[in-house]
């Protein structure tokens, strides 16, 4: 109930914005067909409710998909690096030089490899997910305690037993972390797939929707990309509270 | 010297066996130096360090802090090598001076790691541990995460953890400095009743005068770094001890005057 409460100045900030967009649209003589009011891309939501559905659920699959293989990759590069120094000094480099290409001038060359298909667009979510689930998997893996790893020599672990139970569990947090820096970015990364090719999908819909004047469609669009990402940071934030509860309660008492 | 205490002993004090230095078991120090390089140059934290500890005898060191304690229980456990002398062991299990507890599991789990370490199924482990929890007090516990744990209790539990290791020399580094003064006073006594019926090798490093007196059998007084040995006191008091006991109170004080802080 506090939480709500905290929450009410945003909301209220929110719909003070939406009403002078409203009000400077109604009584500053804009063309609707230039910006859209909010009540105009509000009616548009319902309307084209079915056209708009069908379309996300293209959009979410190339970001979801792209975000699980971003992890899945990332997380096995950053343990590779992590375990490996000749790994390291071999693929760190490469790694942030690849941050470097704008993903403006990779995207379309991927696009004229792989066409139309999905695989063209889970790559390029991929690509843009890729190196914040890198690094903070990385962080996580070497914030790990020296002691601790002292600590298991003693005990006479392994190499890999010491990895299994004591570094493993301490990139999970990481992996979330960076997971969630990922869901932002990687819709942007699905849009930009869908503008260079695509048959359809939020991306391609809003791009479509310009030229042909349908702006109020077009402003949609945008606001459930916009919703998609913010639902699926708070989603990953759910998992991290349900899945590491510990990941909260610890880090403050160990900051001490 | 202890002679005054002596008499306040109890009649039921065991008859002291002699030392038995010659043994190869145990742990053994002779004449070490380590120095760790360091961007401002060598710093030399140990010199001319040397130590004995018997089979079955807990050996106290204090000392000032940053006297190589550490660097000591880190060359019994076999984590460094000295520059210089001897450093002969039997294997050793550290308990850390912070708990570093595993955030994401339970006591049991926690105080199972040494035997997960060495390739027991979690099974096997958690069936080990558990008759030791309820010993040790910690049977409500079992599935508590270290931030719902006390203090006291994340050092019981750390310390199962090295007790489990199953090795012979345990490796105290400073066990209770993170505790508040009277938790710290109930865990010395925990400890002292623990250590009574689990016969190990114990080197137990502090820099608590009194703990290492009411603890120890033989107290090893450290000089400021580079840290060697600068007196050596043995506790012939009978357990359980008193703090205030005269003799141990005597042998505070003579530990405090090698410290160079008597008066």
């Amino acid at each position: 109930m506090r939480r709500l409460l905290r929450g009410w100045p945003a909301v209220l900030l929110l719909l003070g914005l939406i009403g002078v967009w409203e009000l400077y649209v109604d009584l500053g003589g804009v063309d609707p067909l230039i910006l859209s009011p909010p009540h105009a891309i509000a009616s548009t939501m319902y309307t084209d409710r079915s056209l708009l559905w069908s379309n996300f659920l293209v959009t979410a699959r190339e970001v979801l998909f792209g975000i699980l293989l971003a992890g899945a990759a990332g997380f096995v590069c950053a343990i590779g690096i992590h375990l490996s120094a000749t790994l390291r000094r071999a693929a760190y480099p490469l790694l942030v030089a690849s941050q470097t290409i704008p993903i403006v001038i990779l995207a379309p060359l991927l696009l004229f490899w792989f066409g139309f298909s999905i695989v063209s667009k889970l790559i390029v979510v991929a690509l843009v997910s890729f190196f914040s689930i890198v690094v903070t998997t990385l962080d996580a893996l070497s914030a790990v305690d020296g002691d601790l790893l002292k600590l298991m020599k003693t005990f006479d672990a392994g190499r890999l037993r010491t990895f299994r139970h004591v570094e493993l569990p301490a990139a999970l947090p990481g992996l979330l972390t960076g997971a969630k820096i990922a869901a932002v970015v990687a819709v942007i990364g699905a849009v930009f797939a869908e503008q260079q090719a695509a048959d359809s999908g939020l991306g391609y819909l809003f791009f479509q929707s310009i030229p042909q004047l349908l702006t109020a469609r077009a402003y949609a669009a945008v606001v459930i990309l916009s919703l998609f990402a913010i639902a699926l940071f708070a989603l990953l934030t759910l998992v991290e509270r349900l899945a590491l509860p510990w990941a909260h309660t610890s880090r403050g008492d160990r900051r001490r | 010297m202890p002679a005054k205490g002596e008499m306040e002993t109890m009649i039921e004090a065991p008859p002291q066996e002699p030392r038995d230095l010659e043994s190869p078991a145990g742990v053994r120090i002779e004449a070490v130096d380590r120095t760790f390089a360091t961007r401002q140059g060598p710093v030399p934290a140990l010199s001319g360090m040397s130590l004995r500890a018997a089979p079955r005898e807990i050996v106290a060191v204090v000392g000032p802090s940053g006297c190589g304690k550490t660097t000591l229980l880190e060359l019994v456990c076999g984590l460094q090598a000295p520059d210089r002398g001897l450093v002969s062991s039997e294997p050793a299990a550290l308990m850390p001076q912070r708990d570093l507890l595993l955030p994401w599991l339970g006591a049991v789990d926690n105080a199972a790691l040494a035997l997960r370490a060495r390739g027991v199924t979690r099974d096997e482990a958690r069936a080990t541990v558990r008759p030791w929890l309820a010993r040790f007090g910690l049977a409500e516990f079992e599935h508590a995460r270290p931030a719902q744990l006390s203090g006291g209790m994340r050092q019981r539990v750390s310390f199962l953890r090295t007790l489990l290791a199953g090795k012979p020399v345990l490796a105290l580094d400073e066990p209770f400095a993170s505790l508040d003064a009277i938790t710290r006073q109930d865990m010395q006594g925990w400890l002292a009743h623990v250590l009574a019926e689990e016969h190990r090798t114990v080197l137990l490093v502090t820099h608590d005068v009194e703990e290492a007196v009411v603890l120890a059998d033989h107290v090893v007084v450290m000089s400021a770094r580079p840290g060697r040995a600068v007196a050596e006191l043995e506790v012939a008091v009978s357990r359980p001890r008193k703090r205030t006991d005269p003799a141990v109170v005597a042998l505070r004080e003579r530990a405090l005057e090698a410290l160079g802080l008597g008066g």
